[in-house]
């Protein structure tokens, strides 16, 4: 599950009661924010850096971090694609069309989010695990999805399908399909209206959909970790990887790893807000 | 909202109905019943046995009593961080609004290993507590800290447009009739803002209970003491005894989708309040 995304509104009243409850109330949010959100901020930093920018670059280009880094990527790589596809297609038929079976649909594509990552790896093993369903079958013909590069792809797509469709979604949903009939009523084709008119209508959500589902592909811990085997320099992703040197007593490389990641959720967070900002912006 | 009369004017609904139908089956629903099917092939007494053992009761009870009472903290926080965005106006409000995101767009090994760090014994936090006598990290309240960092955006993000959406003249209303602040917030705005507050406390803590990234550093992994249930999952998996494991899940499962459930009617109801309540213009 996630939180609905929303771009605010202008404030439209400021005042509400008096002064001193206005900044009690406000003081007490922002310590609670300071507290729990932006110290931890900079302690990601100020610990990757704590012996120096030479070791935490060290810690970045060791060949076990590389080949982290490298498999992170392509379990990304592989994800959001599919489910950007997934979740275009998705979208457009719930905003366009009325069928039977539309709000199960609707229901059953936020299974993922309300799945512990945990089970979310469990399911994978239970098919393709040594005992699973699958296993003598592919233990027979010398497959290797479980504790192999396949099955941190499939969590990883698991576990980040519906964030491209629940971004998308709500954005075609209020801008109505007029623009469409009137390309279509002219002639041109279903590709070339949906690439032409329906994309760029929708494109800021599309990144940021893509973002969302990309910083957690990249991030994704509790899923790949039941997969995955923890085999150094094979099966670990960057998530493994800084739990694994954290584990070894090596506090300044697991914060340099993580950093990396914190970069990418800063990012992230930036995207969002330049496409709410685009958004609001006529 | 379009009229039955066009609705296939549009090209595409075979083509994205059988999309999302075979990609929704192949990558989440094939893959859930198999763990289904794995529960159900388990006998009673095998499901019963690892169940109702006291380290998986106590995992149970330590990862539903802790989601909760993140949840809690959650929605009294949550509450008022989204009234302070909403209401009023302090330097570097965009800033704070974009940061409240933060724990879900980072990943929760870095969360869990932050936290951690912070919260032990030489940690920024963690000495000065540890001079007054707290423990923090490895213990039940460091999980709370975990989940509820976690669960932060759920209430703030499902409140906030509900905030917002309030008209001022019900407020202008109760105000010019003689009511105090402090009742117009208890009396109208709370009310109107109750559903959407169940329903971000709903979401934050059905994601608490399932997490694991950010718990499994910071609680140390005590068995009976602060072992959480997705952990015991990955412990029985590690020994291969897959029932075991689809057991401790199926409950979990269960109560997952018990609260998906109670999700959707929470915000069905936050909708309809909204399309029917009286006195808005």
């Amino acid at each position: 599950m996630h939180p609905p995304s929303h771009a605010p509104r202008r404030d439209r009243r400021l005042v509400s009661g008096p002064a001193a409850v206005r900044w009690l109330l406000i003081s007490v949010a922002l310590a609670f924010l300071g507290f729990f959100l932006v110290v931890p901020l900079v302690a990601v930093f100020t610990y990757a850096l704590q012996k120096g920018v030479g070791a935490y670059f060290a810690a970045i280009l060791e060949p076990e971090a590389w080949s982290a880094i490298r498999l992170t990527l392509l379990a990304a790589a592989i994800a959001v694609p599919l489910n950007l596809v997934f979740g275009l297609a998705a979208a457009w038929l719930i905003s366009r069309f009325r069928f039977p079976g539309r709000d199960v649909l609707l229901t059953l594509i936020d299974l993922p989010f309300s799945v512990s990552p945990v089970i979310a790896g469990l399911i994978f093993v239970l098919l393709f695990g040594r005992q699973g369903w699958l296993g003598p079958w592919l233990a027979e013909h010398d497959i290797h999805i479980i504790f192999a590069v396949p099955g941190i792809v499939l969590a990883t797509v698991f576990v980040t399908f519906p964030f491209v469709v629940r971004e998308v979604l709500p954005i075609m949903q209020a801008q109505g399909h007029d623009e469409e009939e009137a390309a279509l009523s002219l002639g041109a084709s279903g590709w070339r209206t949906f690439l032409h008119v329906t994309l760029p209508k929708v494109k800021w959500g599309v990144l940021y959909g893509v973002l969302l589902c990309n910083a957690r592909a990249m991030g994704e811990f509790g899923a790949v970790s039941v997969v995955s085997g923890h085999v150094r320099g094979v099966t670990n992703t960057l998530p493994l990887h800084a739990e694994i040197l954290y584990n070894e007593y090596n506090l300044a490389g697991a914060f340099a790893v993580a950093s990396l990641l914190t970069v990418l959720a800063l990012v992230t967070l930036a995207v969002k807000k330049y496409v709410e900002w685009k958004a609001e912006a006529p | 909202m379009h009229s039955s009369a066009r609705r296939r004017v549009l090209p595409g609904f075979g083509l994205t109905l059988g999309l999302s139908w075979s990609y929704l089956g192949l990558i989440v629903l094939l893959p859930l019943s198999g763990l289904f099917l794995k529960t159900f092939s388990l006998s009673w007494a095998q499901f019963w046995d690892t169940v109702a053992s006291p380290r998986v009761l106590a995992a149970y009870r330590l990862s539903f009593g802790a989601a909760f009472l993140a949840a809690l903290l959650n929605a009294v926080f949550g509450l008022l961080v989204a009234w302070v965005l909403v209401r009023y106006r302090f330097p570097g409000k965009a800033l704070v609004d974009a940061l409240v995101d933060l724990p879900f767009a980072l990943p929760t090994a870095v969360a869990g290993l932050t936290l951690t760090t912070l919260y032990s014994r030489n940690g920024w936090y963690g000495q000065h507590l540890e001079a007054l006598g707290f423990q923090v990290a490895f213990t039940p309240v460091g999980i709370v800290i975990a989940l509820t960092f976690i669960g932060l955006p759920f209430v703030v993000r499902t409140v906030q447009p509900v905030l917002e959406d309030i008209e001022a003249d019900v407020e202008e209303a109760a105000a010019t009739l003689g009511a105090t602040p402090w009742q117009v917030f208890t009396r109208v705005l709370f009310p109107s803002v109750m559903p959407a507050l169940l329903s971000g406390f709903t979401l934050a803590f059905a994601r608490a209970i399932g997490e694991y990234g950010s718990v499994v550093f910071i609680s140390g992994n005590m068995p009976m003491k602060t072992e959480i249930a997705p952990l015991l999952i990955i412990t029985r998996l590690e020994q291969y005894d897959y029932a075991g494991a689809t057991a401790i899940a199926g409950v979990m499962l269960a109560a997952s989708f018990a609260l998906l459930l109670a999700v959707n009617l929470l915000q069905r109801w936050t909708q309809r309040r909204f399309e029917t309540r009286p006195g808005t213009g």
